[in-house]
């Protein structure tokens, strides 16, 4: 059944930061402290963490085909991450709005904040998108590591299908563009698969 | 009786959800709902059928999504058809009433998304023509999660609706917000403006949580209220889905929020005819609460709403090309950045409202407002005030505005109110009118005030009352006439106080052609004040005047405490320390130019630019200080010693200092000739990347011409052709979007083959790049640079 989770990101995770910005293996960014502590004192109060999921039956058959329950797709990465799953938890996520409103701001009047600003809501969507896993974990015991459209051969075009099965956009405020992309950007669905009861 | 008188006399009842009873009846997952209209009428019908029995006034029809998004050229018969189901069920019953049912599109209007507002009104329009000529009562505008997606809804509704009554609701968080931010009273402020007979809010929450967003419209609305909650939130339970408040407790919530002054209630998702049978039952009998007009003047932006009449109203000046050189410069070359900068300056310094004026004799007024307007709300959420003389750029501005405007203004001329005052009345504004008319400014205060009695019997005859309504009385130059502080302020004091109408001033007018305008301003300002002024249009930068302001407000018992005016005497304290701490630093005269860009130091840059301009020239400052620093910064980036983020910094730092060099001298500032069209391709909505390429350009003195993110192919080609751009620059991050990218490509060798094309983004390499036809490929912006500069030498050469 459709569950509905609304959640709150307190503190971010600075080294996933760092890591969106491209600084390898460094613990902070050099002369970027300021600036980091500025957008993020912005963007935790812009944070609105949403989502929806509900399980499906998985069926999987020849030469990749798989039956997601809502869906049949063909893919052979998606195959391979639900290797033993006897089903899937589909899920829908979201920071909210506010975000992108700031990304938009700050993209218009200082690029370093806009860059600081989207890595830091992809990673807030990310940390939130772990809560989201570990509720589904501890409901439905082992799962496999999530997987969304456009890891691997996994079609984009199945964004479409996972909206309507959970009515992403009534529940959470999502949508999708013409090319199925997200907005509010900073929005994640996923498949998880469950490999026991 | 029809639906707009019933609702006068009556609690109305709405129905319960559709949806999920749909589910229940078992409709295959994926399926839209909208389809049953046609394949399976007798179920839609039942359901409709089972709440007008529970006692429902209202039905919704089941047209939700029937929007051409989803259903094309069908969907004038699939509303045809749900509407007929709807009816159906009403039969010749009286009392009972079939909605259209307009729901979101499902898709995030620009600038958050990729729907344009006007494509918007489109499609809610094509789903409300066919509702209306299959015979609806009402128009439902529901669900809405975005204020400016609810505004393009209403505002189709009021053009294609036929005149039907329409009610409108919108999707409030726990945190009483839209998800794009709007709060409640903005939400009310929008649509009372647009003349909506009933507004208020609908599912996601249940009717405890939802009391409170409910209490904050009800506490400002002068129409009815709309409450229409889920039954909870949905939980599990033996393996089936229920919501989790039933419907007894249901009904005992909704009385709660009926005492409260609701007038119209009804049931979202997870509720079904049990729970519409027990809103009847205990809405039986009540008397429905008297609707008051709170007469409160209001605007709003995207996420609040501003009041006048209580707290006066700091509207900022600044952006308004009048007697400045550098924004007009910005207003032709469309310099967007430099008119931003002047919008979140005043939302800092601590203005409420910002007036928006850009005319000039050169420019597409209409178009430029517009945009200006759209522009301006992405960076502050102030409310604008829309200052022009030209109809045409009013009526556009007004409409793609997100929120409910003031706008500048009316005045008592006929021809100027006959086409002012449809404007205000058909998007929804609150207007600023002068007190002057064919015969000019009296000089007196009687002759503004029969001005301004003429004003609102005229406005009357439009439909908008003297609370949308704020006098101007018109501060003169004192320099001129010694009687023109007392004509203006006697007018405003008998406006406000015998009136009771608000007022407003240009409060600096006073003083010219006197020296220490500041002066003057300040005591006509604190003068005006007490004489009851509303609203002052000011810059909010001057000290003379926010001081004048912060001790009005502690005097006028405005600010509790005394507290903001404490906050802002420690500023003041600290902004003299802060100026001797500053000249300290400066005799250690250490930081130069140069190392402010190379440590991304943007205020000590415009500083240092500042003190260089005193001696050098504009060039020696640039081909000296700047880009030295920024070849350096860009050299360990590439070496990978230094960051993208640090890179931008400096990049920031440069652009600081270039706008102090503008500034102070004429001309372009690009110090290259090689110029620069930049996109994001059709289909792709990433342009941080794109942002960044840019900026980087701009430094080293290229004319960038960018388009933004999503752009069509033939707007590109159009564009390079129109500049004679010798460079086009192409950005995508998806692999779906590098086709657009190859379509670019193809139409520029076709149409203007000596563009040579650059492109980049994280899907790309060189390999693909060729594979496209592009001409260049490069793998950050340092290297766009780079190579851009090698265009500039081979057809420039090195002198510049």
């Amino acid at each position: 059944m459709i569950t509905l989770l609304n959640g709150s990101v307190e503190r971010l995770d600075i080294r996933e930061t760092l890591r969106y910005l491209g600084y390898a293996g460094v613990r902070s960014a050099e002369g970027m402290d300021d600036v980091m502590s500025e957008c993020e004192k912005m963007l935790l109060p812009a944070l609105a963490p949403r989502a929806v999921y509900d399980t499906f039956p998985l069926k999987c058959g020849e030469n990749d085909e798989l039956d997601l329950g809502f869906a049949k797709v063909h893919s052979h990465s998606l195959s391979v991450n639900l290797k033993d799953s006897t089903r899937i938890v589909l899920f829908a996520a979201t920071v909210g709005a506010e975000v992108d409103r700031l990304i938009l701001k700050y993209s218009k009047l200082s690029p370093a904040r806009a860059l600081v600003l989207q890595a830091m809501g992809a990673a807030a969507v990310e940390q939130w998108c772990d809560e989201v896993n570990a509720a589904i974990r501890a409901k439905y015991g082992v799962t496999r590591p999530r997987f969304s459209c456009g890891y691997g051969d996994l079609p984009l075009a199945l964004q479409r299908d996972i909206f309507s099965a959970l009515s992403v956009t009534k529940h959470i405020g999502v949508t999708l563009t013409e090319g199925d992309l997200m907005m509010p950007s900073k929005s994640v669905t996923a498949i998880v698969g469950i490999q026991s009861r | 009786m029809n639906f707009r008188t019933f609702l006068k006399n009556n609690i109305v009842l709405l129905d319960g959800a559709m949806g999920t009873e749909l589910q229940n009846a078992g409709l295959p997952l994926g399926m839209l709902p909208e389809e049953w209209n046609i394949s399976r009428p007798e179920v839609v019908e039942g359901i409709h059928r089972a709440y007008f029995e529970a006692g429902a006034n209202v039905v919704y029809a089941n047209t939700f999504g029937a929007n051409c998004l989803k259903f094309g050229d069908r969907t004038e018969e699939i509303v045809a058809a749900g509407l007929k189901c709807a009816l159906r069920a009403r039969g010749e019953k009286s009392g009972k009433f079939v909605a259209l049912d307009v729901g979101p599109t499902g898709k995030l209007l620009k600038p958050l998304g990729d729907l344009d507002f006007e494509d918007a009104v489109k499609i809610f329009g094509r789903t409300i023509s066919a509702g209306v000529a299959a015979g609806a009562d009402l128009i439902a505008v529901e669900t809405m999660n975005d204020l400016y997606e609810l505004k393009a809804a209403v505002l189709a509704a009021k053009e294609c609706g036929g005149g039907l009554p329409v009610i409108a609701t919108g999707v409030f968080g726990s945190d009483c917000k839209m998800m794009t931010g709007a709060e409640p009273e903005a939400a009310v402020a929008l649509l009372e403006g647009l003349g909506v007979d009933a507004l208020g809010v609908n599912c996601s929450l249940g009717p405890k949580e939802m009391g409170l967003v409910a209490g904050r419209m009800l506490r400002c609305a002068s129409i009815p209220v709309v409450v229409k909650p889920n039954a909870g939130l949905p939980e599990e339970r033996d393996g089936r889905t229920v919501y989790n408040v039933g419907a007894r407790e249901f009904a005992q919530e909704m009385q709660k929020i009926l005492s409260l002054g609701a007038r119209v209630i009804g049931g979202c998702c997870g509720t079904t005819p049990a729970y519409i049978a027990e809103l009847s039952r205990m809405a039986t009998g009540l008397e429905p609460q008297k609707i008051t007009d709170k007469n409160l003047t209001v605007i709003s932006s995207y996420t609040h709403a501003v009041y006048f009449g209580g707290a006066p109203v700091l509207i900022g000046e600044r952006i308004n090309p009048t007697g400045k050189k550098r924004l007009k410069q910005a207003l032709k070359e469309g310099d967007y950045a430099y008119i931003l900068g002047e919008a979140v300056s005043q939302t800092e310094k601590g203005a409420h409202v910002l007036d928006v004026n850009v005319g000039l004799p050169e420019i597409d007024e209409p178009a430029v407002l517009e945009r200006t307007v759209c522009e301006i709300q992405t960076v502050t959420d102030l409310p604008l005030q829309i200052d022009t003389s030209n109809v045409a750029a009013m009526e556009r501005a007004m409409r793609r505005y997100n929120g409910k405007p003031l706008v500048n203004s009316v005045n008592g001329k006929r021809e100027v109110m006959e086409e002012v005052f449809p404007l205000v009345k058909k998007y929804g504004g609150a207007v600023i009118a002068l007190t002057l008319d064919e015969d000019g400014i009296p000089g007196t205060a009687e002759g503004r005030i029969a001005i301004a009695k003429n004003i609102l019997r005229e406005a009357e005859k439009y439909g908008i009352s003297k609370k949308d309504i704020i006098f101007d009385t018109l501060a003169m130059a004192v320099s001129a006439d010694k009687g023109a502080a007392d004509a203006a302020i006697g007018a405003l004091h008998y406006i406000r106080h015998s009136m009771g109408v608000n007022t407003s001033l240009g409060v600096s007018n006073i003083s010219f052609g006197l020296p220490c305008r500041d002066l003057i301003n300040g005591t006509f300002f604190s003068m005006a004040l007490a004489n009851g002024l509303s609203a002052a249009i000011i810059n909010p930068n001057s000290a003379e005047m926010i001081k004048t302001y912060k001790s009005f407000c502690a005097l006028s018992g405005f600010d509790d405490g005394c507290l903001d005016y404490i906050d802002f005497a420690k500023t003041v304290q600290s902004g003299i320390i802060a100026a001797q701490s500053q000249s300290a630093q400066k005799t250690e005269g250490e930081k130069t130019l140069k190392y402010c860009v190379e440590k991304g130091l943007k205020r000590e840059a415009e500083e240092a630019a500042a003190v260089l301009l005193k001696s050098l020239s504009p060039m020696e400052v640039i081909n000296g200080q700047i880009i030295p620093a920024l070849d350096e910064v860009g050299r360990e980036f590439e070496n990978k010693t230094l960051y993208l983020p640090q890179l931008l910094m400096s990049a920031e730092a440069a652009s600081g200092a270039f706008e102090v060099i503008k500034g102070a001298f004429s001309g372009d500032g690009n110090s290259k000739k090689v110029k620069i069209v930049i996109a994001t391709v059709k289909g792709d909505i990433h342009d941080i990347g794109k942002n960044i390429v840019k900026t980087l350009l701009e430094n080293y003195g290229f004319k960038v011409y960018d388009l933004g993110r999503d752009v069509p192919a033939r707007a590109i080609v159009d564009k390079a052709k129109e500049v004679g751009a010798e460079i086009v620059g192409l950005s995508a991050l998806m692999t779906t979007t590098v086709a657009s990218m190859r379509d670019t490509i193809a139409l520029l060798k076709e149409e203007y083959p000596s563009a040579r094309t650059l492109v980049g983004g994280a899907v790309l390499n060189r390999e693909y790049a060729q594979m496209i036809g592009a001409a260049k490929y490069a793998k950050d912006a340092m290297e766009s640079v780079r190579y851009c500069e090698e265009v500039e030498r081979e057809l420039y050469g090195e002198d510049k």
